[in-house]
This record gives structure tokens, sequence and C-alpha cells, in this order.
């Protein structure tokens, strides 16, 4: 833990603090836990509409006729199915496979592109890729001239709407859309992180308050919640979405959590491809995958012993309580002989033992009644 | 926060209501909001003996676990069972409904250690 006073703020810290956030450290940020309570903004995004804080979260722009080649060898996906406006989920991996960060790259022009990535990751992520830079590349960390806001729920698009109707048609899924507010540049993107209908908007730190206040008051007839972080959370974990630093690191491989769809093999080369065919070929020997308990328990937490016929197999690498399902859910890496729908078990909570299953991803459906 | 002026407190934020050799244990409204949705509470057995200041029990919210000490020395003689149900009891009725167990104390006198309503208000402001 860092010391309170050495924390970084975002642009929207005092607007936190006046809405009565509780405020903690999360790696090196002070940032909202919660405003009201996890459980209620929770349902809010389920339901109607919450806005986050991703302030915290790193921009980074690469533009020039090599950029398209160079991130073409940096990332794990492939930039080269992405039209002009449209994003992907991908991977910065070592030369091993391992996961450096997860992040979305979103193709602004034919040589110009946005990598949104994990705020404990900012530097570490950039100078990686300083050190490996193309010919033909400028590159640029501005993370701390750019503030981040995702609105997510049913009701996103309704607010969209109610801004931009008439002036603007809402970005597709995975579309980002770029417009000028008072000759401030403002990317609007399909995209989030709750598995929920919604817009991450990226904009100058300066429009940040604004941009915020403007949102909770268009949003008010729509039941619109401030959120923090531990909702974030919550909600990630009900779609099974990882989270870096708990289910992924640079000892997991995208083959092993699962993810790779976002992954593109068939790319001539890139950092980590050789290790991932080996590992394929060899077979994987682990999966992440998601559980939820047979029945009552306390709830499942990261690093809790799991279980088969009396034998510790793993740990748990994320849990919670759902707020949705109102069961305890988590994830773990086991053993690919028993990652398997339907197998049960256990979780050691405190030295007790509770039966989990291993369900399909994700633990909830948006839109299914709950 | 609510202090109500029958209870004593335990800095690690318990309160404690005692009638005679009998004694009441809850979490206190400060504690409560800190905690904020709890959504599990892990009740100590009865007849457990339990020692001042030691762990005896475990209130979980959405975020966290934290671990709940005994004000006092004692024999649990009874859990609140309304809480496996509802344990958003803690929330919504910290000093009342929200209670978590009674015991037998084994020396009603030995108060000391505890903080007068007073004593527990100047804390929370500090």
């Amino acid at each position: 833990m860092s010391d309170a006073a050495s924390l970084k703020k975002t642009p929207l810290h005092d607007e936190h603090a006046r809405l009565g956030a509780k405020l903690v450290d999360f790696g090196g940020w002070s940032m909202p836990v919660q405003y009201t309570g996890i459980l209620d903004e929770h349902h809010a995004v389920r339901t109607a509409l919450g806005v986050f804080d991703i302030s915290h979260m790193g921009q980074f722009f690469a533009e020039g006729p090599g950029a398209t080649a160079w991130l073409q060898h940096m990332l794990a996906n492939n930039v080269e199915k992405l039209d002009v406006g449209e994003c992907q989920y991908t991977f910065l991996l070592t030369e091993k496979g391992g996961v450096i960060d997860d992040l979305i790259v979103y193709r602004l022009g034919d040589e110009r592109y946005l990598l949104v990535v994990n705020a404990g990751k900012i530097d570490e992520d950039f100078a990686w890729m300083q050190s490996h830079l193309g010919d033909g590349v400028k590159f640029e960390n501005a993370s701390d001239s750019y503030a981040g806001l995702a609105v997510q729920g049913p009701k996103s698009a309704q607010l969209f709407d109610a801004f931009f109707g008439g002036k603007y048609s809402r970005p597709a899924r995975n579309e980002i859309l770029r417009i000028e507010i008072d000759d401030s540049v403002y990317f609007i993107a399909r995209t989030g992180y709750t598995g929920e209908d919604g817009f991450e908007v990226f904009c100058a730190a300066d429009r940040a308050v604004k941009s915020w206040n403007d949102i909770l008051e268009r949003g008010a007839q729509f039941g619109i919640k401030p959120c923090g972080l531990g909702a974030r959370d919550t909600l990630r974990l009900e779609m099974c979405y990882p989270l870096n630093g708990s289910d992924l690191s640079p000892d997991t491989t995208p083959l092993e959590a699962g993810l790779a769809f976002f992954v593109d093999l068939q790319k001539p080369e890139f950092i980590g491809r050789d290790a991932l065919i080996a590992q394929k070929q060899a077979g994987i020997a682990r999966r992440l995958v998601p559980f939820k308990m047979n029945g009552a328990s306390p709830p499942p937490r990261s690093h809790y012993g799991v279980f088969k016929n009396g034998e510790k197999i793993t740990e748990t690498t994320s849990g919670s309580l759902s707020p949705t399902l109102k069961i305890g859910i988590g994830m773990a890496y086991v053993p690919t002989g028993i990652a398997r729908i339907g197998e049960e078990i256990e979780i050691d909570i405190r030295g007790r033992k509770f039966t989990a299953t291993i369900q399909k991803k994700p633990l909830h459906q948006p839109g299914a009644a709950s | 926060m609510n202090v109500p002026s029958d209870l004593l407190y335990a800095e690690s934020h318990e309160w404690l209501r005692i009638a005679g050799d009998e004694g009441t244990v809850g979490i206190s409204d400060h504690a409560q909001h800190e905690l904020n949705d709890v959504v599990y509470v892990e009740l100590p057995k009865v007849g457990a003996t339990v020692e001042a200041q030691a762990q005896v029990c475990v209130v979980e919210s959405v975020k966290a676990a934290s671990d709940i000490f005994s004000p006092m020395s004692g024999t649990v003689t009874a859990v609140n069972e309304a809480l496996a149900a509802n344990p958003a009891l803690i929330n919504t009725d910290p000093h009342g409904a929200g209670w978590i167990y009674k015991m037998k104390l084994s020396d009603p006198s030995q108060t000391s250690v505890l903080k007068t309503p007073a004593q527990y208000t100047t804390q929370l402001g500090a």
C-alpha cells in the first residue's frame, strides 16, 4: 500500500469525494471502490445505467507508416482484421507466451491506433513497447492527458441519444466514434467491462469533470448511478472477463485462460507465438474455468484453495458473491482433465470445504431475467 | 454515526449490551457503514468458549471478510440465526435485529477495556 498522499489522482477525484465515495488504493491510484454500495451500483448497471471513472487506465497512440506492421509484431490478435473505427481485445505477451497485459486496440486511421491498457501496467507496457519500437512509428503515452468514463447498462443507448440524437449515430459494438465538442476531441467507443451495452468515453483530462457531471445530469432520467471499482469487479466476474494481475499474469497464457479467440496463430509472427504454438502442440495442461458455489457459503475470494477428491489442485484467481445470481462465484486454473462443465470441486474457505460446480462462460447472460 | 448510549464498545468496533451476567454482541453503526453490504455472517457455535479480544466469528461484505472479536470472555449461549437468511440486518439495524451472539459473561465486572459511548464517539472522531 502506498501512503495516501503519494497516490495518483484522476481528474475526477474531487467529484468522487464530493459524492461521498469510499476511496481506496488501487494500483497506486486513489480510486472510488463504491459510492452508495457495491450491490446497489451493480444492480444499477444490470438494470439501468452506471458511470465509472476509468481515467486511471492508460492511453497510448501509435501512428506512422510502420504502425500496423509493428502492432502485428507486438500484439497477439490481428489488427489487420480491423477496419478504421473498429477495435479488438488483444494481448501483450512475453516471448514465453505469458500475459504482460490485456488491452483494447482501436484503429483510428489506416496507420493510427489507440491502445487502452490497465492502470497498473502503464509504465511497464510503455517501456516494453518502446524497447521494441519499429521503424516508421511514432509512439506516445498520452495517459496523463486523457480521462476515461465508462457508461454501462441497458439504457446506455438512450443516454447516447439524449446527448447526440440527430447529430451522431451510435457506434456499433466494438466501434469507436471521434467527435469534437468546443474544439476538444472525444472518442466514444461501444465497449465495456460489464457485459452490458455501453460506451467508453476518452476525452481530454480538463473536460473530465464537465463530462462526468453532464452524464450524471442527463442520465438521471434513466436512473444512472456513479459506480466504483467494487461493482466493476463483480460485474466483470459474472461475465468471466479476466482481471490482469489476478486471472492473467506472465505465468499464464491466453490459451490456458480460454482466450484463444483473441490470439491469431495464423499470423506469421508476433511476440509469444512460438511458445503458444508449442504449448498447443504439447497440449494445454490447465484451463481457467468459472465456478459457482452449490449452496450458501461465505463468498469465495482469490487465493482460496481448490480441492478435488480431497487433494488441493490449485487456488482461485478471483471470487465474490454474485449480486445477480446471489451465490458465490469465482474462477480458477484447473487441470484440463477436470475442466469440464458440471465437474464438482471444493473451495476451502477458512478451513471448511464448500462444494462448487464448474460452469460455462459467462456465469450471467445480460438481458436474462435476474 | 449512531452510538447508542446504553452500550459499551470495543476499539475494534463491536458493541456489547450487558444485562446481569448476559452480554449481547454486534458491530457498531460505524463498522457496518465501513463494511457496507454484509452478505454473509459466519456465526460462532453455541457453547463455544470465547476470550476477550479473540476472534470469534467473521462478517463478510461483498469486498472483504472481517474478523469479529469478542468484547469480553465467556460462553456463547445464543446466535442470531436470522442473519443466515438476511445478513443485511447488520446494515439495517446494527444495534437491534442485527445482533450476532449472546454470551454468559465469565466476569461481568471486567468492562474496563471497553469504551463508554463518549469514549467511542471520540475514537470515531479521531
